[in-house]
């Protein structure tokens, strides 16, 4: 058993905040700016170059990327030779996004559903737990803007639709979405399980580097096909016409229900945010 | 900055939005103000109750934004625009009252495009996600209302040159439809 002090989690979580804010990860950075170089329209082109821009003065200056710092969604992997100690772990983490959020300037975007009051401190998170071999504990935050994460749905399919159903479902649920999601977007495809259990592998699916295909052929395929039809709508960066509505599409499947095709879209916008850390 | 630029400053008039059309390329400059959701809500309650709105309508731009905070040192944090459909139930009423521009980022539905044509207001797009750029082009920033809404709070703002782009002009034309047609590919 390794010992691990929550207050080392809070620490953590309240540094990851800030840097998920300020720093755009390296693979989107360099994704933008291939964009940059296959993209046609000329607005397309400046709109590409001032979201390129606006990234090096976030990382400069220490300013978060977007006005929406989002929800925090934070993934915890816990080696099961990991004891906590030193207090509530759940606690540690809201502790550790209250204080990321407040002392590095990030919006508070969390609200009551109906009254639409503040919360004020951005919590509650939302934090998925995993248990894994090992004594160590990985953190991953990825603030979620709601901008693209409104323009996500989960479908349930017929299993007659089958694979092309899928593609089909992906292809118009970004037709649909236009500029809302502040493309260009990346696509998070989840198919299988349950209900809920699509709609983590399509979050999950976000969090896979970019230029890293499914190791799986017939899904790699899938995610290229998938891409080119998107971009072949032609509504290009911000949806203000282009080649480029998409930087990828990122797709995780696992067996469902012989009754059921789940599948979850999760769009994300360019401000592509997550930063982890291993204790 | 590039010649292809139009500057405009507020309050605009009718032959100001007159002359703009989609996918020009704008810089605006003088007094915007800011309002999301929950301001909204309230603006429009408020005329329902025969009450005044925040500041004066006619003429005005408003900016759909919920800004970071501000770092010490800046007028303001990160303010990019936020989706508009959600204001499309409010702005119609808004726009018959005098407003002359709203800046956002996606589409809008049938009555604000319809609003813009009868009453001469133009919908212009910001670059959604591009907060802290956008931020360098707003030089003060003040909570006029509803400051409880933190975030939502109406703001005045004082802009130079900052960059949108006419997204529905007021001969009902639509960037987001006449975009995607021209780069569609068809197999
Ligand atoms: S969708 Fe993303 S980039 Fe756009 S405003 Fe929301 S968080 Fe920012």
């Amino acid at each position: 058993m390794r010992e691990v002090n929550v207050s080392e989690v809070t620490e953590a979580i309240k540094k990851l905040c800030m840097d998920a804010n300020y720093y755009l990860p390296e693979d989107v950075y360099n994704a933008l700016q291939e964009a940059l170089k296959k993209e046609k329209s000329p607005v397309g082109r400046s709109v590409l170059e001032q979201i390129i821009r606006n990234a090096d003065i976030a990382r400069e200056e220490r300013v978060a990327i977007c006005q929406d710092c989002g929800l925090a969604v934070i993934f915890m992997e816990i080696g099961q030779d990991v004891k906590f100690v030193g207090g509530d772990l759940k606690e540690a983490i809201f502790e550790g996004v209250r204080q990321g959020y407040k002392e590095g300037y990030l919006r508070k975007s969390t609200c009551h559903p109906f009254t639409r009051a503040n919360v004020g401190d951005n919590t509650p998170p939302v934090i998925h737990y995993d248990i894994v071999p090992g004594d160590k504990v990985r953190i991953v935050i990825a603030p979620k803007g709601g901008g693209s994460e409104n323009m996500s749905r989960v479908m349930m399919l017929k299993p007659a639709d089958g694979l092309e159903g899928v593609k089909d479902y992906v292809v118009q649920r970004c037709s649909e979405s236009g500029g809302n999601p502040c493309p260009p977007v990346i696509v998070g495809v989840g198919v299988g399980g349950t209900f809920e259990r699509s709609a983590f592998l399509a979050k999950k699916a976000l969090l896979r580097p970019l230029g890293r295909p499914n190791p799986d052929l017939e899904l790699a395929a899938a995610e290229q096909e998938m891409l080119e039809r998107i971009n072949k709508l032609g509504m290009g960066p911000m949806g203000w016409g282009g080649t480029v509505y998409a930087l990828a599409v990122h797709f995780e499947m696992e067996p469902c229900h012989i009754a059921s095709l789940p599948c979850a879209v999760n769009i994300n916008c360019h401000a592509a945010r997550h930063k982890e850390v291993t204790i | 900055m590039a010649e292809d630029y139009i500057k405009l400053t507020t309050p605009l008039t009718d032959e100001d939005v007159e002359k703009l059309k989609i996918g020009d390329r704008v810089l605006l400059n003088g007094v915007i103000y800011t309002g999301r959701d929950a301001a909204h809500k309230r603006m429009v309650e408020a005329l329902d109750r025969g009450e005044d709105l925040p500041f004066d309508i006619k003429g005005a731009i408003i900016y759909f934004v919920g800004p970071a905070p501000a770092k010490p040192g800046w007028p303001i944090g990160s303010a990019g625009p936020t989706t508009s459909y959600r204001m499309d139930p409010y702005s119609p009423r808004l726009i018959a009252l005098g407003l002359k521009g709203m800046i956002g980022k996606g589409g809008r539905s049938q009555e604000v495009i319809d609003a813009c044509v009868k009453y001469k207001c133009v919908y212009f797009g910001a670059i959604g996600g591009a907060g802290a750029l956008l931020a360098k082009s707003i030089k003060k920033s003040e909570v006029i209302a509803y400051e409880d809404l933190g975030p939502e709070a109406v703001r005045r703002l004082e802009v130079e040159d900052f960059p949108v782009i006419v997204v529905n002009d007021i001969y009902g034309n639509d960037l987001e439809k006449e975009g995607r047609k021209q780069y569609e590919v068809k197999d």
